[in-house]
This record gives structure tokens, sequence and C-alpha cells, in this order.
């Protein structure tokens, strides 16, 4: 029972490690500060979701997951183009709504609030993943893959400038440097990612509906981010452990299951506000974000 | 690079109003006026950081009138700000590889490491004497060193044409002459050069032509010893 329990803390994990890495390939690296990041997360999970279950292998549900997301993710970047900081926030919290809004009320799609039951376990090249040993084992390689791609992108050249344009965008487009088409390219590389965390988590989950990407996860992704600190991708790594285990050893205690969602969400402000208070840069932060 | 009849107007304030320069190859071409003359808004139309209501501005025979910021910058012009703009949680090297690479490719730069050495980037620092390590942040530098790093990108960075905001603004009198030096060296090696100075001396010395601009416009223009005798400028500028 209590094996079964950490393979399945390990798995969430490994998901929103690969998640909140992306997330902080656009927020810490980048500096988009965007909060739409959940919807992308979402529109992964219900690409890859209602692709297989249209009988679509599992593999084009989850490269698709994330092709769809990072589109989104482009048309996101190139809608709020001339917004910055607080500004930008809004406009993404408002392509976060807009997709809630849809994945509820597009039912001939969606099936609206009643959510994607039966959604297949991850098959590949014939072997289906049956056992949650198997599934750890499974998100664990994307995890190291998908961490790996990130890492490697924001070491080079490339990443380089994703960290000027951050700092300073006037100053990346006097070097000659196309400002917006960096954003653009760090904006889908990042949600690329997202939707392929979104496509694990519904493939390993079976069930998504639009409460699991609703508004309150970013704060969740925010406080991963935050606690790890923005830029640094084994800060993010460290959050999500720290955030995950935190956030669910309240399963442990004898609470009603009424009070552990909202005791999750007042836990999680407090360690965002402790961390924003005593620690602004997180655990291993190279950048301030404000 | 012709300027022809440029015009900017910021609400009720007329920034520029007609202002026409020619800055000829391989000379270093002065611009100089009291504060609120329009030098600075210049700068920023040449380089597309603002738009201009009217005119041409054409580099090399190119009308870049309508190109973005940053394709006017890989066209070849480099510049500097007045407030030193550096990126503020980058090291000295990570500026001077973004300022001498040409490449913005995200599939190249994922598969190949990067191919600007640091004997290269020494080289630029050399150049305009800044002796740090390349690993320091710029956070770590004092003003004149950032100055002299600010000037170290721009001469780094592809260009036909330098243009300097004030160089020497708030910086001591031993950094002033090492940044005399290295302009007239600059100079010498055949580079053209647009500077923006409030320091009459500095100006005087090192400029084989000078503008002045007064509200927006062009007062005159020409070597700097006329320059100096001309009543306009003195009337509108030096005072003297």
């Amino acid at each position: 029972m209590l094996e079964n329990y950490i393979i399945h803390i390990a798995i969430l994990i490994c998901i929103y490690t690969i998640f909140s890495v992306s997330y902080n390939v656009a927020l810490g690296y980048t500096g988009l500060i965007t909060l739409a990041h959940v919807a992308l997360y979402g529109i992964g999970a219900y690409t890859s979701a209602l692709l297989t279950r249209a009988g679509y292998p599992f593999i084009s549900g989850i490269l698709l997951a994330g092709v769809v997301a990072a589109i989104f993710g482009f048309f996101l970047v190139y809608t709020t183009r001339k917004l910055k900081g607080d500004y930008l926030a809004m406009a993404t919290l408002g392509f976060a709504f807009v997709a809630y809004s849809i994945e509820i009320n597009w039912t001939g799609l969606t099936r609206g609030a009643l959510g994607l039951p039966g959604i297949v376990k991850p098959a590949l090249f014939g072997f289906r993943i049956g056992s949650n040993v198997e599934m750890l084992l499974f998100v664990f390689i994307v995890a190291v893959i998908s961490i790996a791609i990130m890492w490697r992108i924001v070491r080079s050249g490339f990443g380089r400038l994703m960290e000027a344009t951050r700092d300073d965008e006037t100053g990346v487009e006097v070097l000659g440097k196309n400002a917006f088409a960096i954003k653009a390219k760090a904006m889908m590389i990042s949600a690329f990612f997202a939707g392929i965390a979104g496509s694990l988590f519904a493939h390993y989950i079976s069930y998504i509906d639009p409460g699991t990407f609703y508004l309150t996860e970013i704060i969740l992704l925010l406080t991963i981010v935050i606690v790890g600190g923005a830029a640094s991708m084994r800060g993010s790594i460290i959050g999500a452990v720290l955030v995950v285990v935190v956030g669910d050893v309240l399963r442990l205690f004898d609470l009603p299951s009424v009070l552990i969602g909202p005791s999750r969400h007042i836990i999680y402000a407090v360690l965002l506000l402790c961390v924003l208070l005593y620690r602004p840069r997180g655990i291993l932060g190279r950048v301030d974000l404000i | 690079m012709l300027i022809k009849n440029v015009f900017k107007r910021f609400g009720g304030v007329k920034a520029l109003q007609g202002c026409s320069l020619e800055i000829e190859k391989g000379k270093i071409t002065a611009l100089i006026g009291p504060n609120g003359s329009g030098k600075s808004t210049l700068f920023n139309a040449i380089s597309a950081l603002i738009t201009k209501d009217r005119g041409k501005i054409e580099l090399e025979g190119e009308d870049i009138s309508r190109m973005v910021g940053y394709k006017i910058a890989k066209k070849g012009i480099s510049r500097t700000f007045q407030e030193v703009r550096l990126f503020k949680h980058l090291t000295i090297r990570d500026h001077l590889q973004i300022a001498i690479s040409d490449d913005e490719s995200l599939i190249k730069s994922f598969l190949v490491f990067d191919g600007i050495s640091d004997k290269r980037i020494q080289e630029v620092l050399d150049r305009v004497h800044l002796d740090k390590p390349l690993g320091t942040f710029v956070t770590d530098l004092s003003y004149g060193q950032r100055k002299l790093l600010d000037l170290a990108i721009a001469i780094a960075k592809p260009h036909t044409l330098l243009m300097l905001d004030e160089p020497v603004a708030g910086v001591n009198p031993r950094l002033r002459k090492v940044i005399k030096e290295v302009l007239v060296r600059l100079s010498k090696e055949g580079e053209t050069l647009l500077i923006i100075e409030h320091d009459m001396n500095f100006v005087m010395d090192l400029a084989d032509v000078v503008y002045v601009l007064d509200e927006g416009r062009v007062i005159a223009h020409g070597k700097p010893k006329t320059i100096q005798k001309n009543k306009k400028v003195l009337d509108a500028y030096l005072g003297e």
C-alpha cells in the first residue's frame, strides 16, 4: 500500500518536473510572465486523450500534444507581443480562462464537465504499460529526456539570447537579434514540454476534466518555480519534489477529504509567501522575477 | 549615411523638425547641441527604436527608413546608449558572444557548441583596455568598466557605422583618455563614427565634422574650428 503510494508520488514528481522546468524556460529564462501554462498543459492532455480515444496510437498522441500546445504557445506570444510584465500576465490569464471555458463548454469534443474517462495507459512499440512501476519507469525516462533537451537549449547560444531578452529586449534588438522570434521560439519549446507533461498526466490518471486544469493549478506551478528559483533547472526539480511531497503529505493525516484540497492550497500559498519574503530568488534561483 | 528631413513629434513637443545630416565614411562625425535639442531622439530614430513621423534614412545607398530595429542593426548600425544598457544577469563573455555572433538559430545552437573562442573575446576587451575575467557578471563592474564593456560590445558587433551616445559621460579623466585613444585608433582603422557628446573639448579634439542641433534642427555643420566660431552655435549652445 505504502509502496504504491510512493510510486504514485514519484510519478507525479516526474510529471510536475517536466511541467515546472518547461514553465521555467518561459518564465525564468525568457522573462515571459505567463499565467497560461496550465492551459497549455490542459491542451496537451486533451489533445492526447482525444487522439488515443479516437484510436490513434499513444506515440502520435503525446507528440501531437506537444505540437498543438506549441502552436497555442506561438499564438499566445504573437497576440501578446506588445505586452510586458503585469499586462502580459493579465492577458495570459485571460487565455487560461478562455481555454477553460472552451474545455467546459465544447461538450461535443470534450464532454464538458463530465470529462474524458477511460484514457488508455501509454503503449509503445506494441508494449502497453500496465503497472505503476512500469509507468514510473516510463515517465522517468521521458522526464530525463525532456530535461536534457531543455537543459541543452538553455545552455546553448540560443539560451543566452533568451536570457538577454529577459533582461533587456531593446538591448537584444540593438545587437541585431529578433527579440520577438526569440520569445516565440522559447515559448513554443516551453509549451511543447507542457503539452508532453499534460499528455503523461492524462494517460497516467486515465481521466481528465476541465477542473484538472483550472486556474488554481497555476498556484501550484508558480510555487514550484518560485520555491525552486527562477532560471534554475535544478531549482525546478527540487521545487517539484518539495511541493508535490508537501502537498500530498496531508493524505497521511486523517483529514476529511473536503479539507484536503483547500488545506493544500493554503500550504502552497504560505510556502510561496515565505519564499517571496525571506528568499525572493528561491532555493537556487539566479534572477529576480520582479 | 544620409539622413534627410527627419521629423518627430512627441505630443506637443517637436523633437525633430526636418533634421538632415550626411555622415561620411571613415570619419568621426560629432552631434552636439543643448539638452533637449533632439540628439538622442535622432539616434533612436536612426536605429528605429522610435518611429519617425517623416523623413528618409539611407545606409550605404539603401533606404532603411521603414526597417525594424533589429534589421537596421543587422545592416551594420552598432550603437551605445547614454545610460549603459547591459544584460544584468549575464557575464562579460555572454555579452560579447551575443554581440559577435550573428546567428540566432535554435537548431544550430542546439547542435553546435559555441564557436566563439575566449581568445577572440579577449582581443575585443584588450582593444578597450578592459581587464576583467570573462566570467565576471556585469553587476560586479564599476560604472567606468561597464562603459568600456558597452563600447566593446558596440565594436564587437559586426557594423559599418558606430553610433556612440555620450561615450565619456560620467567617467574619470583617466578613463576618458583611454576611450579617446580607442576612438582615435578606430578612426585610423577606417571606422565610421557618429558621436553625441557634451564635453566640448573632447568633441572638438576628436571630430572631423561637427553638426549642431537646436530645437530639432541642424543649425550649423562643418569642421570643429569653424563651428567654434559660428555665432548661431555660440548663441544656442556654447554661450561664450
